[in-house]
């Protein structure tokens, strides 16, 4: 009896000709639908590529919307948690969190403000139910475009070096949180200064048919510079030292999960900065506010753990006789670049305090048995990276 | 720019004026606003021919909650209490039913009748308790929420083990199984399932048609009465109630919006420009209107408003008035009985028959009816000598698939005048003048949503904890100050009285606890 294979990544990004043309893996996975690589050649050297030189990674899977209307702005800023109206005019980047009505967390992601009136958003789940539904009212449109658009992240030290041999003028003025729009052949490429690395990046938007002219363009610009093109392993390594949340890792999309108390308030991951109550109203205030009065539940933590064996999937206790269990990571990795043994979790309150050490309970296997050990950790405060040059403007050459 | 006000009333429906009227009463600065030239909102009398009155959209009265009226300290002046039900028959063998009293039964259905309006007048009672109180918020430490959620939970095993499975069983379904099961007379079966489709979209056979049933039975025990002098008469006693404690009520004053600042309701702008401020707006307006116009979604969460957005209320009943020279005859049937409420479903298949083309967009050929001659017991509506019928004609759906037109409305007209002349051949000539009132003419006339009467179906997943919307069935909607009081939210439509009263109550407790 033959099992068919299901073939979960079907559908190609624009640079799906030069992906394969680098691919010595075979190591794809499906990403929304689309074939994405977790690594071309080595992890471990794509890793150093956005640490090191200039990595690239083919985000074009990634979930794009575009709103448009008179009501934009306000659209806009009654979806997400934080000030869109006067803190983040056209031209500006936002990174945001978006909650249901009770203040729990449906997704993160960035919107971007193209122009006047117009707005792309980009997140890492579908959600055009929600976005229509929050449009309910409002003389606003909203359409999904992520097959329209190619995007390509260039992340890394070399990377401003690369976009200036591109020939994009002006781009030494482009901030932390910016975008521009150049001409590129022609057609309109739109370049953000944003990324999932938490290093110095560039996020490269173009019509999908103008795809490979871009990455190629970009391969000749960056062949002195080490360009290289990298899969989700690295990136996911990156991201974790930058401190970034992923969606279903971090936390459940609050309209997909069942259980009561499985989801996750902005304040429960670390992101009271993105809250604003001098907002008159927007999705999930009053339960928000409620939540600020008396108090979360969950905290979400860094952690920087003793020994270099990552803690995959452990429980955190409060003491190191493993008594009291108060709660678990959802990310780790050994972090090459900060020489650390680094997680990211979600504990009860009032645990989980800047300062405070917990025990992490990491299971390990060597040479086929296992091993356990209480591994002592502290709570930290800051991302893991966050060099000077990620802001930096204009950044430096290399 | 005017004084502030305690509160501002949306609508001088009668919800709005048993709210205001009691708010008043506790002391509160209370301006009520009326789109009308008068008072009354879907309970008004109005002339429709040259000497010929009717009450325009309501007509009976069957559920104005008595505490209500003690609250108020308020006598009616009813042309009758307690109306019988003829279920017309083509062969002049009608069936007249009061409560469980009928004349022309076997004496199976006879027994069997008995027995089942015991069984729905204990549920009815059971539900009447919980129509003059907030609903209990679900998921939420408060003690008089947890208090009233145990009471019911107690109430309902109170029943007795076997009432309460039946009470369970039942609450769900639909009438069309349960009356096939226990009857076999024709007439009765389509007279019983009117009662539970009345005003709404649905049919007998759909669910949730024996709750549907029950609420009405629970309003006043199924006391079916007729105001005299029409519905105005109780509008304008309201009036004079709640004048009488202090409110006072503007009417030809549309509302075009409430006034939001910074989060929180705080008055209300006139179709004309003008500006009431004030610590609570109450909208007697339903749920839809209020949000989604008189607010705009952009001050409320997009949950509630998805949910508000979503809420079932396409109107499906018309209202027939014909201005008579004199009765017209019906076989069988005596002068004196024409005081009585006649209903037009020969059979319960006839019922689902006629909510058929409705689900489809189309009216009904063969519509079911409740008709009335409301001139019999009171004389103020028509010249001497002469007679009004008034009449519901179900179905006409709301979203009518050619839309409402004239001369779809024309045709529906004669459908529901051809419909009575099976049972009384000499009615067309004795009409001087007619008036058919489509859904979509209810809703510009008395400004409800679809045309709906109960302001939103009245169905087991829009009832109680959910009435108008989860998370919003206490009268207090989700932007602070705004209040609703009208039909839309719990316990329903009909002239019922309930919401007005309990949102009054809800808005004093707010008020004492902040």
């Amino acid at each position: 009896m033959t099992t068919a294979a299901v073939d979960l990544t079907r559908l190609k990004t624009p640079f799906y000709p030069r992906l394969e043309a680098l691919d010595r893996l075979h190591t794809w996975h499906s990403w929304k639908g689309y074939r994405s690589a977790d690594a071309f050649t080595n992890g471990e050297i794509e890793y150093f590529a956005i640490r090191n030189s200039a990595a690239v990674f083919d985000l074009s899977p990634m979930t794009k919307y575009r709103i448009t209307g008179n009501d934009a702005r306000i659209y806009v800023d009654r979806l997400v948690t934080r000030d869109m109206l006067n803190k983040v005019g056209a031209g500006r980047v936002a990174y945001a969190v978006w909650c249901d009505d009770q203040g729990q967390v449906i997704d993160d992601g960035t919107i971007f403000h193209l122009r006047d009136d117009e707005y792309r958003l980009c997140s890492q789940e579908f959600h055009l139910p929600w976005l229509r539904a929050a449009a309910i009212g409002m003389n606003v449109d909203i359409r999904e475009e992520t097959a329209d658009y190619a995007a390509l992240a260039l992340q890394g030290p070399n990377s401003y070096s690369i976009l200036k041999n591109l020939g994009l003028s002006g781009i030494e003025n482009l901030k932390l949180f910016g975008l521009r729009h150049f001409d590129f052949a022609g057609t309109e490429l739109m370049v953000s200064r944003t990324g999932f690395t938490g290093d110095l990046g560039y996020e490269l938007w173009i019509d999908a048919d103008k795809a490979l002219p871009l990455w190629d363009a970009l391969f000749e610009a960056g062949k002195l510079h080490g360009i290289r093109a990298i899969g989700t392993h690295a990136l996911e390594q990156s991201r974790i030292e930058a401190g970034y949340l992923a969606a279903y890792v971090e936390f459940l999309p609050a309209n997909e999960t069942v259980r009561t108390g499985r989801t996750r308030s902005p304040f429960e991951l670390g992101l009271d900065w993105l809250v604003d109550f001098k907002k008159p109203n927007f999705n999930g205030r009053r339960a928000l506010a409620a939540e600020k009065r008396e108090g979360s539940t969950w905290r979400f933590v860094k952690l920087d753990i003793e020994g270099n064996k990552t803690a995959s999937s452990a429980y955190i206790y409060a003491d190191k006789r493993a008594k009291k269990n108060i709660g678990f990571v959802t990310s780790a990795t050994w972090s090459p670049v900060c020489k650390k043994n680094i997680a990211l979790g979600t504990v009860r309150m009032p645990h989980g305090k800047v300062g405070e050490t917990v025990y992490v309970e990491v299971y390990y296997q060597r040479e086929m048995h296992w091993s356990r050990m209480m591994a002592k950790a502290e709570v930290v405060s800051k991302p893991f990276w966050d060099p000077p040059r990620r802001r930096a403007t204009p950044p430096g050459l290399f | 720019m005017s004084d502030r006000y305690d509160a501002i009333i949306v609508g001088a429906g009668h919800n709005g004026m048993i709210c205001g009227a009691l708010l008043a009463k506790a002391g509160k600065q209370v301006l009520i606003l009326e789109a009308a030239m008068q008072v009354g909102g879907a309970a008004v009398t109005r002339e429709f021919a040259a000497g010929y009155s009717v009450s325009a959209c309501a007509h009976l009265l069957y559920q104005l909650q008595p505490q209500v009226l003690k609250d108020l300290n308020l006598n009616l002046d009813y042309a009758a209490d307690d109306i019988a039900a003829i279920a017309l028959s083509t062969t002049g063998d009608h069936l007249r039913i009061r409560g469980n009293h009928t004349e022309g039964l076997s004496e199976d259905d006879a027994v069997e009748l008995r027995s089942f309006h015991a069984r729905m007048t204990r549920y009815a009672n059971l539900l009447n308790k919980y129509l003059n109180k907030a609903p209990p918020r679900l998921g939420v430490r408060n003690r008089r929420d947890l208090t009233t959620l145990a009471q019911l939970g107690f109430d309902v095993r109170k029943l007795g083990r076997k009432d309460m499975r039946e009470f369970l069983r039942l609450i769900g379904m639909n009438i069309f199984d349960e009356l096939e099961e226990r009857f076999d007379n024709p007439l009765l079966k389509g007279a019983l399932a009117v009662d539970a489709v009345m005003g709404t979209h649905l049919g007998p056979r759909s669910p949730t048609t024996i709750l549907t049933y029950l609420y009405r039975l629970a309003g006043n025990q199924g006391r079916v009465a007729q105001m005299a002098g029409g519905m105005s008469t109780l509008s304008e006693s309201l009036a004079k109630v709640a004048r009488d404690n202090g409110a006072t009520i503007r009417t030809n004053m549309a509302v075009k919006r409430v006034v939001v600042e910074n989060g929180r309701a705080t008055g209300v702008e006139t179709e004309k420009g003008e500006v009431f401020s004030s610590r609570v707006v109450v909208s007697n307006a339903d749920p839809k209107s209020t949000i989604m116009d008189l607010v705009n979604p952009r001050h409320v969460e997009t949950g509630f408003t998805r949910r508000v957005h979503n809420i079932r209320m396409r109107g499906n009943a018309a209202k027939l008035h014909l201005a008579l020279d004199g009765l017209p005859t019906i076989k069988g049937l005596d002068k004196k009985s024409f005081a009585d409420r006649m209903i037009i479903a020969p059979d319960i298949n006839y019922v689902e028959r006629a909510f058929n083309p409705a689900k489809y967009g189309a009216t009904s050929p063969h519509p079911v009816m409740e008709v009335t001659f409301p001139s019999l017991r009171d004389a103020t509506l028509a010249p001497t000598g002469k007679h009004v019928l008034s009449a519901i004609v179900q179905y006409a759906p709301y979203n009518l698939k050619e839309g409402w037109d004239d001369a779809a409305r024309d045709a529906f007209k004669q459908t529901a005048i051809d419909t009575i002349t099976t049972y009384a051949p000499d009615l067309p000539e004795r009409i001087n003048d007619s008036e058919l009132l489509t859904p979509a003419d209810i809703e510009s006339e008395f400004r409800i949503t679809g045309g709906h009467w109960h302001h939103g179906e009245l169905t087991l997943d829009q009832f109680m904890f959910v009435r108008p919307v989860a998370g919003a069935a206490q009268y207090e909607m989700p932007l602070e100050g705004l209040f609703l009081c009208g039909a839309g939210s719990h316990p329903g439509g009909g002239l019922n009285g309930a919401a007005g009263r309990n949102a009054a109550i809800a808005i004093l407790r707010r008020e004492k606890a902040a």
